[in-house]
C-alpha cells in the first residue's frame, strides 16, 4: 500500500509544550501551592524485613505546626497495578517487607514541621531474617516467609511450551547454553514523585494533582484505597517530569496525600526525596537466566529454552506482567518454530521492583542477541548475516500466536551494517577498539487491559466550533514523550488544517475522555485509531454544510490546507473556518467521538479451549523493530569503555514526528547504555540501599554522550493509523547486546553479567591474560 | 531566628524573611514563588536547581540564601525578554527538540547561558563540559548540544546577551 501525502504527520515540528518549558512556567505538581494547604512527610522503614509491633506518634502529634499523622491502619486496602495480585498497602500493616518502606505519615504546616515530626514517632521493630537473592529466598522459604499467601516466596511462576523443542535440539547442529544475569537499576527521572490531594469535606469529592504516568489506574487505585467511588475523584496531571515507567503506578505519595487529605479537610502535598524515589523504586527487575538456543546446519533457529528466574523485590507490581513478557519476547524479532519458557517471579527484601522502559524485553534481548553473536562464529558467518537469515517478515505469526502485520527489520539491519561499515570493521579492528551489531522489537501497545474488561482502551473527543477553534480531549498522559503534540498532529492531518491550530486536553480524568495510560508504548497507535474515527465524523457533518457552500455533492468534498474543495472541480472551494462558522450558527458546537479497541487475533478462541499462554501477554496491533551498531574503546589500562560511535536504524513505522523520534532514540541509547555500563542500585547485607543517590547512582550525564547517527527506516503500516508503530521503547533492546558483542569484538571476552564494569574487564583480561600464558606454556 | 535579607533577583529586589539555614532553592521556589528553578535530588548531584550568581552556575540546593546577598541571582525566569521573546538559547532548545519531560531544561538552559556568556563558539567538547553537571534522562543529550551550539552562532553574530 502507498503512503498516504501526508502534510500535518511526518513534519518535524517543535512541540507544543517547549515554550512554557524553557520559560520555566510549566506547572509540575511540586510548583503548585494551594490555600491552606498542609505538607505531608512518610516515616520510612529502617529495617527491610521486620515485624512492626508499636508505633506511638503521640509525641508527634504534640509538635506545634503537626496536624496529624496516619498509619498503615488508616488505609489497609490492598492495591496493585495487576488486580488478581494486589498485595500492596498505602503504609506498611502490622510488617515492612523493604528497608524504605513507609510506616506513617505526617500532615504538618511546613515540611520541616513535618520532617521534625518524622523524628518523634517511635516505631518498635522486631527485625525478620532479610533475603535479597532470589535463589536463596526459594531455598529458604520454609524457614522465612516474605508473604503469608506466597509460601515458596514466589508471586507466581509459568511454563510455555510450543512446539517440540527437546526434539528440535537433539536435530540442531549448534546448540549453545549460556546463562546471564542483569543488574537492578532505576528509572532515574528527574522529578521525585509528588502528589497533591485536595478532599472537598461537604462534598466529598477528590482533587488528585499527581506525577502519573497512568491517571486511569490511579484513579481506580485511590478509588479502592480510599473506599470511595471513582466519580467522586479526579485526577489532574500537571507537567510530568520524566516517567519511563517508574510513575506507570499509584504511589505511596499518592494515597498518604489523599488520605491526610480527607482526615483533615484541607490540600496536603507530598514531594519525595531522591532518596525515597530510590526506596520505593519500581525499576528493572534483575534478570538470572538461562538460554539455549539451536540451530540447524544452514544457521536457522530450531529451537528456544528459556528459564528466568526475577528478582521481583517485596510486593508485586508489575510483576506478572514483566514475568510473562519475558517469557513472549524470545518469540521476535526471529522465526523461532520451538520453544519453551520456564519463568518465576520471586520476592526478596529489596525495593519493588516494576515497569521500565521496554519492560520485559531488555532481559532476554540482552541474552539472545549475545548469544546468536556467538553462534554466529560457531557456524562461521557474519551475526547480521545470521540476523538477517532469521529475521521475521510482514505476515509473520509466531508459535505463540503473536501476529507482525508489517516489519521493515531486515531493512534496519542492512541500513545499521551499511552505514557503519560493521562488515567492514567487525573482527577486523585491533585489540581494545571493536564493534557490535544487536536487534530488537518491542511492542505497540497491549492487547488487554490490567483488569477484567473489553471497553476500548482509549477515547478521543474532537470539539469543533468558532470559539475554541478545534480541542481534542483525551485523559492521555504526556509524561515528556510528547504525546499531546503528536496528537494535534494527527488530528490536523485528518481535519484538513494546520497542527498549530489544535488545542490539546489531555492528563485529567474529568476534561479528558478515557484513556489507559502512558505505557507500552501504545499511545500514538491508540490515539491515532480513536482521532480519525472522531475526525470522520466531524468530516462528515461539515461537508455535509460546505456542499451547499461550494454547489457540489459531500462525497466529491476534499479537505486539506484549511480548505475544502470538489476533488473533480477544485476551484469550487471555501475556506474551513467559514464551514464551522455556518454549522455553528445553524446547529452549535461540533463533537466527533472515536474509540480504539485492540484488534482481537483471529485463531484465538477463548471460549473453545485455544488459549493463549502466557496470559495473552505479548500481543500487540503492530511492532516497532530496530538495530544498533556500537563501537567502543577499551582502555586495557584502566579497563574503562569508551563508545566512540552509535549507529541505529529503526522501523517506526510512519513517523509522526520525525524529530520528536530521533529524541525518543537518542534518549533510549544513552538510558540503556547507563544500564550496560555504569548503573546498579547495591544494597548492604542488612538491606539497606547504600547509593540512593544522583551521586553514587552513576547515570550517563553528557560527558559520556558518543557520536549517534540514527536513521528512520521507511515505513508504513497499512494496518495501523497513519502507518505508525512505536518508538519510546523498542530502541532501548539492542543497546545492552550491541555494546557487549562490542567489547566482544574488541578485547575477546563475552560478558554475561551487568554493568560491564572497568573492574570487570580488568580482572577479565587478566584472566584471559593468564589463560593464554597458560595455553602457550603447555 | 529569621532575619531579613536582600537578595537581588532577575534584576529586581526582594527583602525576605530567611532562617540561617534556609536553602537558596527553597527561598527561591516558596517565597519568591519563582518555581522554573527545580528540585531534582536536594543534594547538589543533578544540576536542575542551577542558577547564576554573578553570571557562574550554582546548585542552589546546596546554597545557603543568606550567602547571596549582595549578588546577581539569575533565574530561568529572567531569560525571556521584556518583550516576552525567548532567549537565544530558549528559542534553540524549542527548534532542535532539547526538550522532553522538561525537568531539567531550566538549569541546564542557565549552565549554557553561562557557557555561551564567555564563549559564543564553544567546540562540542567545550559544550559537553559545560553542562556536565545537569543530569538530563530523556533527550540523550544529543539535541541539547546542538541547541546550545546554534545557540551559540545566534548569540555571536546578533550580539545578544
Amino acid at each position: 500500500m502507498n503512503k498516504p501525502n501526508y502534510t500535518q504527520v511526518g513534519r518535524s515540528v517543535p512541540r507544543i509544550d517547549g515554550p512554557l518549558k524553557v520559560k520555566g512556567e510549566a506547572i509540575y505538581t511540586d510548583d503548585m501551592v494551594l490555600p491552606r494547604m498542609a505538607y505531608g512527610k512518610i516515616k520510612r522503614s529502617p529495617y527491610a524485613h521486620a515485624i512492626i509491633k508499636k508505633i506511638d506518634y503521640s509525641k508527634a502529634l504534640e509538635l506545634p505546626g503537626v496536624i496529624a499523622v496516619i498509619t498503615g491502619e488508616d488505609g489497609p486496602n490492598k492495591w496493585g497495578i495487576v488486580p488478581q495480585t494486589a498485595n500492596e498497602v498505602a503504609l506498611a500493616v502490622g510488617k515492612v517487607r523493604f528497608w524504605g518502606e513507609g510506616v506513617a505519615a505526617v500532615a504538618a504546616i511546613d515540611e520541616e514541621t513535618a520532617e521534625a515530626a518524622l523524628d518523634l514517632i517511635e516505631v518498635e521493630y522486631e527485625p525478620l531474617p532479610v533475603l535479597l537473592d532470589p535463589q536463596e529466598s526459594m531455598q529458604r522459604a520454609n524457614e522465612v516467609r516474605i508473604h503469608e499467601d506466597a509460601p515458596e516466596n514466589i508471586l507466581h511462576a509459568g511454563e510455555q511450551l510450543f512446539g517440540d523443542p527437546d526434539k528440535a535440539f537433539a536435530e540442531c547442529t549448534y546448540v549453545l547454553e549460556k546463562e546471564f544475569h542483569t543488574s537492578y537499576v532505576n528509572h532515574a527521572f528527574l522529578e521525585p514523585h509528588t502528589a497533591l490531594a485536595s478532599f472537598d469535606t461537604p462534598s466529598g469529592q477528590l482533587q488528585m494533582w499527581s506525577s502519573t504516568q497512568v491517571p486511569h489506574y490511579l484513579h481506580r487505585q485511590l478509588s479502592i484505597v480510599l473506599e470511595m467511588p471513582m466519580n467522586k475523584i479526579r485526577v489532574t496531571l500537571p507537567a510530568i517530569g520524566g516517567a519511563f515507567g517508574g510513575k506507570g503506578e499509584a504511589s505511596p505519595a499518592d494515597f498518604c496525600a489523599a488520605l491526610l487529605s480527607r482526615k483533615i479537610g484541607r490540600p496536603v502535598k507530598v514531594t519525595y526525596e531522591r532518596s525515597e524515589v530510590f526506596a520505593t523504586n519500581k525499576g528493572r527487575h534483575p534478570c538470572h537466566m538461562k538460554m539455549k538456543i539451536g540451530l540447524d546446519q544452514d544457521g536457522y533457529i530450531q529451537a528456544i529454552d528459556f528459564d528466568n528466574t526475577l528478582d521481583g523485590g517485596a510486593y508485586a507490581g508489575w510483576g506478572i506482567v514483566v514475568m510473562f513478557y519475558t517469557a513472549s519476547m524470545i518469540h521476535l524479532p526471529y522465526k523461532v518454530p520451538n520453544a519453551r519458557a520456564r519463568v518465576r517471579r520471586v520476592y526478596t527484601n529489596k525495593p519493588t521492583c516494576g515497569a521500565m522502559r521496554g519492560l520485559g524485553g531488555v532481559q532476554p534481548r540482552y541474552a539472545m542477541e549475545c548469544m546468536l553473536d556467538e553462534m554466529a562464529e560457531m557456524v562461521g558467518i557474519s551475526p547480521y548475516e545470521l540476523k538477517m537469515k532469521n529475521a521475521v517478515e510482514s505476515g509473520y505469526l509466531s508459535v505463540s500466536n503473536l501476529h507482525v502485520p508489517h516489519t521493515e527489520y531486515k531493512k534496519c539491519l542492512q541500513t545499521a551494517v551499511e552505514k557503519s561499515g560493521y562488515l567492514e570493521k567487525h573482527g577486523k579492528l585491533p585489540f581494545g577498539k571493536g564493534i557490535g551489531l544487536a536487534g530488537g522489537y518491542y511492542i505497540s501497545g497491549t492487547a488487554y487491559t490490567l483488569y477484567q474488561a473489553y471497553k476500548p482502551h482509549t477515547t478521543v473527543l474532537i470539539r469543533v466550533d468558532t470559539e475554541g477553534g478545534v480541542t481534542v480531549h483525551c485523559a492521555a498522559a504526556d509524561i515528556g514523550q510528547g504525546c499531546n503534540t503528536v496528537m494535534a498532529q494527527m488530528a490536523a492531518e485528518e481535519l484538513g488544517i494546520r497542527y498549530e491550530d489544535v488545542h490539546v486536553v489531555s492528563g485529567d480524568t474529568e476534561t479528558g475522555t478515557f484513556d489507559l495510560g502512558s505505557f507500552a508504548s501504545r499511545l500514538t497507535y491508540a490515539s491515532g485509531v480513536a482521532i480519525k474515527d472522531a475526525a470522520a465524523q466531524i468530516n462528515q457533518k461539515l461537508k455535509e454544510v460546505a456542499a451547499g457552500m461550494v454547489g457540489c455533492r459531500a462525497d466529491q468534498l476534499e479537505i486539506k490546507d484549511g480548505r475544502f474543495y470538489s476533488k473533480f472541480e477544485p476551484k469550487k472551494a471555501i475556506e474551513w473556518e467559514k464551514v464551522v462558522d455556518v454549522y455553528t450558527n445553524a446547529v452549535g458546537t461540533l463533537v466527533g467521538i472515536g474509540h480504539f479497541s485492540p484488534p482481537r487475533l483471529k485463531g484465538i478462541d477463548l471460549t473453545r479451549g485455544k488459549r493463549v499462554q502466557g496470559a495473552n501477554i505479548g500481543h500487540s496491533p503492530t511492532f516497532g523493530f530496530s538495530c544498533q551498531i556500537w563501537e567502543v574503546d577499551v582502555d586495557l589500562e584502566t579497563g574503562k569503555i569508551r563508545v566512540a560511535k552509535v549507529t541505529e536504524a529503526g522501523d517506526c513505522g510512519q513517523a509522526v514526528n520525525p524529530m520528536s523520534v530521533d529524541g525518543q532514540v537518542e534518549g533510549s541509547i544513552m538510558f540503556a547504555m547507563g544500564q550496560a555500563l555504569y548503573e546498579e542500585m547495591r544494597l548492604d547485607a542488612e538491606g539497606k540501599m547504600i547509593n540512593a543517590s544522583l551521586h553514587d547512582y552513576k547515570v550517563p550525564t553528557a560527558m559520556e554522550l558518543p557520536e549517534i547517527d540514527t536513521t528512520i527506516v521507511d515505513s508504513y503500516d497499512p494496518t495501523a493509523p497513519f502507518g505508525v508503530k512505536e518508538s519510546g521503547e523498542g530502541p532501548v533492546q539492542p543497546t545492552i547486546p550491541a555494546i557487549t558483542n562490542a567489547v566482544y569484538d574488541a578485547i575477546g571476552v563475552r560478558f554475561t553479567d551487568l554493568p560491564i564494569t572497568p573492574e570487570k574487564v580488568l580482572r577479565a583480561l587478566k584472566e584471559k591474560q593468564a589463560l593464554n600464558s597458560e595455553c602457550s606454556g603447555s | 531566628m529569621k532575619q531579613l535579607i536582600t537578595l537581588e533577583i532577575n534584576n529586581r529586589v526582594y527583602e525576605i524573611p530567611v532562617d540561617p539555614k534556609d536553602l537558596l532553592v527553597d527561598v527561591v521556589r516558596k517565597k519568591v514563588a519563582l518555581t522554573g528553578t527545580k528540585k531534582g535530588c536536594g543534594q547538589g548531584d543533578c544540576g536542575a536547581c542551577t542558577v547564576l550568581i554573578d553570571g557562574e552556575p550554582v546548585l542552589s540546593c546546596i546554597t545557603l540564601a543568606i550567602a547571596c546577598q549582595g549578588k546577581k541571582i539569575t533565574t530561568i525566569e529572567g531569560l525571556v525578554a521584556e518583550d516576552g521573546k525567548l532567549h537565544p538559547i530558549q528559542q534553540s532548545f524549542v527548534d532542535h527538540g532539547a526538550v522532553q519531560c522538561g525537568f531539567c531544561t531550566p538549569g541546564m538552559i542557565l549552565s549554557s547561558k553561562s557557557l555561551l556568556d564567555k564563549n559564543s563558539r564553544p567546540s562540542e567538547e567545550e559544550i559537553k563540559r559545560g553542562i556536565a553537571g545537569n543530569i538530563c534522562r530523556c533527550t540523550g543529550y544529543k539535541r541539547i548540544v546542538a541547541a546550545i551550539s546554534a545557540a551559540g552562532e545566534t548569540i555571536s553574530s546578533e550580539g545578544v546577551k
